[in-house]
């Protein structure tokens, strides 16, 4: 057998699954969709003590809409979100962005909730987060906490959770009127992670942008909202040269890492053209008033 | 720590069975080993090559990526159940007549991977295809033949 000797909970209830958590500390590990998991446990990389498997726990299967808010519960797979007609209404970005994760395989089991969690720089959700503004609401047994997206990013495969913590909802803000949002990604096949990843927003009123929204995936070691490249967009005058300044801010801040994949600087580029190209996209989009909806 | 293990109910194929298994078996290992569907096959056992895909519910996953014990309750397809020797499913008819396979290691996953997604998008383009094919690893075709098996199916599949 390829994973390591493990206890295994598959509690019904969040009381139960968070009172794990509290008994087990570090040496336990919240079994979601398995996508991530798994394969560490496969490959022996991860050794939890035990294994706290939540997909019982009924409570956690919720896709709502509630005010300016979509709420995603830590059961929902990135199949059921990219299948919804509310999610492509309401949180276009999303809608957009989470087909490009992994396979149609892979995202019937994986969840939004277990991609923020394991926190790959890589990933597209939690570029996701980080553009729009999510919140993420922890449990423990001693209470709910919400965390800013970009607070919940601490390091790659690390997050603001502490170890009795289980992320038990996303809260996405609904695109708000005249808002255009993109998502592009540059990936070596299709379903493998960002070489580089861009989630691109602007407030359009009239024919001016007013306002701005840049997150990059596989560009550092978090996911990384970069304003300098946003001012760029709304204070760079013309509408292209605009573009093209938040590009060449893009150029010049992000520090991505070279790897067998792609170099630093060639990921660079990426980020450049990645920018360009969502920034013309999103206003599109703003400007049609579709909000960032892809046919 | 000593093995601990759980006796559960899988419903695979339209049957039920009852099995001990350790906690830490995955579904694709369980199925092989314990009821001897050995047409599902493991390659990588890390979710990369789609040579294990079954269906959950009727939603093609991979059985490697998932532990025996969380399929308990639910229901399991896998390639065994497509067709027969003498009646082989419109897509296995397609891969034989196009050579969609070779060494036929990945052709399993592949087609678990393809009736449920010809399920969804009956009329997919070439990019669809090979979009949806980018999660099945196939290491002797080049995939041409995997593609053009696959639209043939589609057809063959509308025109009932």
């Amino acid at each position: 057998m390829k994973p390591p000797v493990f206890a295994y909970y598959d509690p019904t209830s969040v009381e139960e699954a968070v009172d794990l958590l509290a008994r087990y500390g570090p040496g336990a590990k919240v079994l979601a969709g398995g996508q991530s998991l798994v394969p560490l446990l496969n490959l022996r990389l991860a050794r939890p003590e035990c294994l706290v498997d939540i997909n019982r726990v009924q409570a956690l299967d919720y896709l709502t809409e509630e005010g300016s808010w979509l709420r995603v519960g830590a059961q929902v797979r990135q199949r059921a979100v990219e299948r919804a007609p509310e999610v492509r209404r309401a949180v276009p970005l999303l809608a957009e962005a989470v087909r490009f994760v992994g396979h149609p395989q892979i995202r019937s089991r994986g969840t939004v909730c277990g991609s923020l969690a394991h926190a790959d720089p890589a990933a597209e959700l939690p570029a996701v987060a980080v553009a729009l503004g999510a919140q993420l609401v922890a449990r423990s047994s001693a209470g709910l906490r919400e965390l800013a997206a970009e607070e919940f990013f601490v390091d790659p495969l690390t997050t603001a959770l502490r170890p009795d913590e289980l992320l038990v909802e996303a809260r996405f803000p609904c695109t708000a009127p005249g808002w255009g949002w993109a998502f592009l990604e540059v990936s070596n096949r299709h379903g493998d992670y960002a070489l580089c990843a861009v989630a691109a927003g602007v407030l359009v009123e009239g024919d001016r942008v007013v306002d701005a929204r840049l997150a990059y995936a596989g560009a550092g070691p978090v996911p990384v909202r970069l304003r300098e490249a946003e001012r760029a967009a709304v204070e760079g005058g013309l509408w292209e040269e605009a573009v093209r300044a938040a590009a060449e801010e893009a150029r010049r801040r992000l520090r991505p890492d070279g790897d067998i994949h792609a170099s630093a600087e060639f990921r660079r580029h990426l980020a450049a053209v990645l920018t360009t190209r969502a920034l013309k996209a999103a206003y599109q989009r703003a400007r049609s008033g579709s909000g960032g909806t892809h046919a | 720590m000593r093995e601990p293990s759980r006796t559960i109910q899988l419903y695979v194929n339209g049957t039920a069975h009852t099995v001990t298994v350790p906690v830490r078996k995955t579904l694709a290992d369980v199925l092989r080993e314990d009821l001897h569907l050995t047409g599902t096959h493991v390659g990588c056992e890390q979710g990369v090559c789609g040579a294990c895909t079954v269906w959950l519910d009727g939603e093609p996953v991979r059985s490697c990526l998932m532990l025996a014990v969380q399929a308990a309750g639910h229901s399991v397809t896998t390639v065994e159940a497509l067709g027969t020797p003498e009646g082989l499913h419109p897509v296995q008819q397609a891969f034989w007549e196009h050579h969609g396979l070779q060494c036929g290691f990945c052709t399993p996953g592949i087609l678990m991977t393809v009736v449920a997604f010809l399920r969804e998008n009956p009329s997919p383009s070439r990019d669809q295809i090979r979009e949806v094919l980018a999660g099945n690893l196939c290491r002797c075709t080049g995939y041409q033949n995997i593609v053009r098996a696959v639209e043939d199916a589609a057809t063959r599949m509308r025109a009932g």
